[in-house]
C-alpha cells in the first residue's frame, strides 16, 4: 500500500517494502512506524542509521543473526543481542527494521 | 536441524546470465540457517570477485560489494581455482580482498580467499554433503 510523506507519495511492494529504495528519506520510516503504531525513539534510530549504512557499503540487507553480531560490534555489546533489538523491534528486527530504513526485506527471511 | 557441508560452485561470469546473483542469494540464505558454506570459483567464475566492478551501461546492479559481508556470514572458505585464475591472465591481487573477523581473536581481519590447484579442489569436493553448481 503506497503512503505519503513531505508531501510525496512512496510505492510499497504488498509486504509494505519501499518498491524504490533510493526514494527514502527520514519521514518514510516516521511514517511507516507510525502506521504500524510503532513510535520510533533515538534507539531506533540508531538501529536504523547502521541498516542504512550495511546497505550502502554492502547492498544487502542483513540476516537477523549478522545484523545482530554487528550492532554489538559497532554499538557495543549491550545492544548487539537479540532481546534488545526485539524490545525495539517487536514484528522482529530485520524484517520491521529493514522496512522503515527503506531496504529490502533480509535475504533469507521468511 | 543437522548442519551439513554445502558446497557452491560458481562457474560463470557475474553479469550476462543470472546464475551468480542466485548463487550468492542461496548461499546467504543457507548461511542465515547456520550451514557450513563453502564457495568454488572457477573458469569464468573467478570474474565474480574480480576487482573494480563497474555496471555502469548494462543496467544491472552492481552486487559484487556483497561478497564483502560474506564474512559476516560465517562464510569463510572461498576457494578459488589456480589454474582458472591463470588462464585468464589474473593473480590474487586482481580479486577483492575478501577477509572475515575473527571474533576470538579481537575481531583480526584474516583473508577468506583460499588459491588452490585444481587437485586439491577436487579434495576438498569430495569432502562435502552437499555440491551444487552454478
Amino acid at each position: 500500500m503506497p503512503f505519503e510523506a513531505n508531501g510525496k507519495t512512496f510505492e510499497t511492494d504488498e509486504e509494505g517494502y519501499m518498491v524504490d529504495l533510493g526514494s527514502w528519506e527520514p519521514e518514510c520510516a516516521t511514517v511507516m512506524a507510525a502506521l504500524e503504531d510503532q513510535p520510533l525513539t533515538e534507539a531506533h534510530w540508531e538501529v536504523l542509521n547502521f541498516l542504512r549504512e550495511y546497505y550502502d557499503e554492502y547492498q544487502i540487507a542483513p540476516a537477523v543473526r549478522v545484523l545482530t553480531k554487528a550492532i554489538g560490534k559497532k554499538l557495543g555489546k549491550d545492544k548487539g543481542n537479540s532481546k534488545y533489538l526485539y524490545e525495539l523491534f517487536p514484528y522482529g528486527p530485520g524484517k520491521q527494521a529493514c522496512k522503515y530504513a527503506g531496504l529490502p526485506k533480509p535475504t533469507g527471511c521468511v | 536441524m543437522a548442519t551439513k557441508k554445502f558446497m557452491f560452485i560458481n562457474r560463470k561470469a557475474p553479469y550476462g546470465t543470472v546464475y551468480a546473483l542466485e548463487s550468492l542469494e542461496v548461499v546467504l540464505i543457507g548461511a542465515a540457517f547456520e550451514q557450513d558454506v563453502s564457495l568454488a570459483f572457477i573458469g569464468d567464475g573467478v570474474y565474480q570477485i574480480a576487482k573494480g566492478q563497474s555496471t555502469d551501461g548494462i543496467g544491472m546492479k552492481n552486487f559484487s560489494p556483497t561478497y564483502k559481508a560474506l564474512g559476516d556470514y560465517e562464510i569463510t572458505k572461498l576457494y578459488v581455482e589456480k589454474e582458472s585464475l591463470e588462464a585468464r591472465g589474473l593473480t590474487l591481487d586482481d580479486l577483492m580482498p575478501l577477509v572475515w573477523e575473527d571474533e576470538d581473536d579481537d575481531y583480526a581481519e584474516k583473508p577468506s580467499i583460499r588459491l588452490v590447484s585444481s587437485a586439491e579442489l577436487a579434495e576438498v569436493f569430495d569432502d562435502q554433503d552437499v555440491v551444487l553448481s552454478f
